[in-house]
């Protein structure tokens, strides 16, 4: 039988999307104990247990000083401007994504303006940002904007351009105006897009965040990992990384049933 | 005097002509099948008809207006796929051919039941009350293009376009769509357009029919010349107009 035909039955497909993650963990487990044989006091990879404790005691004990549990601060402080970030960026880019698709005339003004924008490199922006917005949450959020809003701007506009010409043809012999069509038939038929194109996005986001974050930041996720780098303090960076693709993984999930539940007229496997 | 006047038309795209010199002209209420090899501008001249493209020269006239410059809701139109819109229920969809021409495309409270009636009757009348609330995907072909003519006629046009509406229907499928498409047109007398490569279907459906073709081949350019209408005949009584056989003969007789 060819290696192309043969499918995995139920308990073997979990098993298989299990193993990688096993094996990780496995490898990342013996590395650890081949070091800690060696040096007890190594800080470089430390135990999965070890990681677990500082795990635990990140997440219930506060901090000396404040007494805030800080690890639910950072987090609070890291999403809300993940959240504003994209937010505004799916907002204005379903906007201008619809306008570039729909009206020929905002196409030929803008299109190619997106798309020599899109090539400037945000992070390279992330100085005059600082300089601009100042260090405060503004400057972090308006990176995340400009990371992420002309991929949104370019994808939903090449989604919109691809709504089949005779939808929007039987539309206008239905009497439909240029806002009724863009109300009733593109904006529609992009929402899946929409939510896919946030999803793809969250990574870059992510990466933005933590970025603006390392530099000047006196909160969030990526701000503690750069600060106890200096400690050289692995378990907590560890267990930050591990909290953030937690994080992400779920939003990426929750946007997948958000789509499915919203649109399940678009059945393709988004 | 003629409802769908079609004077000298001319298309091209780029420098390549499509269709040349078609004259035509249509009274209200005839339905006209359009046939011809691929390729012959049958699509560009439903499109012209459409008002979806305007002709590089010439003019199409619906009832002595000025020619129409964008799709209207005079003309509705069937194509052969993307004919329905996918993100709204069947229901929704036919609700839609009255509903897209008012100022936020839907209608509210007591317009909106009565519109729900309505397009609730259309429903039984084209067989697809029992999916009204499924989603348009999980239609087969048939159903999907009985929708789209039921939503092309919940918005009453005066002329009714259809682009191989039934092309990708099997056999008996299409059959059926032929008694569903004469009853609605004797209900309503519109005026049918109908573009199709059959042409069984085109001499049982139409009342005349026209083909396009090239007059004109150059075999060393064969995209040199446009078609045009080549031949136009009167379909009615099968296909033989202006006999009516009143001797008892031992020919063409019903079931003989």
């Amino acid at each position: 039988m060819r290696l192309i035909n043969i499918k995995p039955n139920r308990p073997l497909a979990v098993f298989l999307t299990l193993l990688p993650f096993a094996l990780v963990f496995i490898a990342y487990a013996v590395g650890s104990d081949i070091r800690l044989a060696a040096n007890p006091s190594d800080k470089l990879l430390p135990a999965p247990s070890t990681i677990w404790d500082t795990a635990v005691r990140l997440t219930t004990e506060g901090d000396r000083r404040s007494g805030r549990i800080l690890f639910w601060y950072d987090t609070w402080a890291s999403l809300k401007r993940l959240g504003l970030g994209i937010g505004i960026s799916a907002s204005v880019g379903l906007l201008i994504g619809l306008m570039i698709g729909l009206l020929p005339l905002v196409r030929s003004f803008l299109a190619q303006f997106v798309a020599v924008l899109s090539m400037i490199p945000p992070l390279a922006l992330l100085p005059i940002l600082f300089i601009v917005f100042g260090l405060g949450e503004l400057s972090k959020v308006v990176l995340i904007v400009i990371g992420t809003l002309p991929f949104i701007i370019r994808d939903l506009s090449q989604r919109t351009l691809e709504v089949p010409q005779e939808l929007l043809v039987k539309a206008q012999t239905l009497g439909a105006s240029s806002w009724v069509i863009t109300l009733r038939v593109a904006l529609p038929q992009v929402m899946p897009r929409l939510i896919q194109a946030v999803r793809l996005s969250l990574g870059p986001a992510w990466l933005f965040l933590i970025a603006a974050e390392a530099i000047a930041a006196d909160l969030g996720l990526g701000y503690r990992i750069f600060l106890v780098r200096r400690y050289l303090a692995m378990d907590v960076i560890l267990t930050y990384v591990i909290w953030i693709t937690i994080l992400a993984f779920v939003m990426d999930w929750a946007l997948r049933r958000l789509s499915r539940w919203m649109f399940p007229w678009a059945e393709e496997g988004l | 005097m003629s409802f769908v006047t079609v004077t000298d038309v001319f298309q091209s795209y780029g420098s390549r002509p499509i269709i040349e010199r078609v004259n035509v002209s249509v009274d209200e209420g005839e339905f006209i099948s359009i046939v011809g090899a691929s390729g012959c501008g049958k699509s560009t001249f439903l499109r012209l008809l459409l008002a979806q493209e305007r002709p590089t020269r010439g003019e199409v006239r619906v009832a002595d207006a000025t020619p129409a410059k964008e799709p209207g809701l005079d003309r509705g139109v069937v194509f052969q796929r993307y004919s329905v819109f996918p993100h709204m229920t069947v229901r929704e969809n036919v609700v839609a051919g009255e509903s897209l021409r008012r100022g936020w495309g839907r209608f509210f409270g007591a317009d909106l039941k009565a519109a729900r009636g309505r397009a609730d009757e259309t429903l039984t009348r084209c067989g697809l009350d029992h999916v009204a609330d499924q989603y348009p995907a999980t239609l087969s072909g048939g159903m999907q293009q009985r929708l789209a003519i039921g939503q092309a006629l919940a918005a009453k046009p005066r002329i009714l376009l259809l682009d191989e509406p039934f092309g990708a229907l099997d056999p008996g499928t299409r059959l059926a769509m032929h008694d569903f498409l004469l009853d609605l047109r004797a209900e309503t007398g519109m005026t049918v357009f109908m573009v199709t490569h059959d042409l069984e279907e085109a001499f049982k459906l139409g009342d005349r029919v026209l083909v396009f073709d090239k007059p004109r081949w150059d075999p060393q350019d064969p995209c040199l010349n446009g078609a045009t209408i080549t031949y136009d005949f009167d379909a009615r009584d099968g296909g033989i107009p202006f006999q009516t056989l009143k001797e008892d003969t031992h020919v063409l007789h019903e079931n003989g």
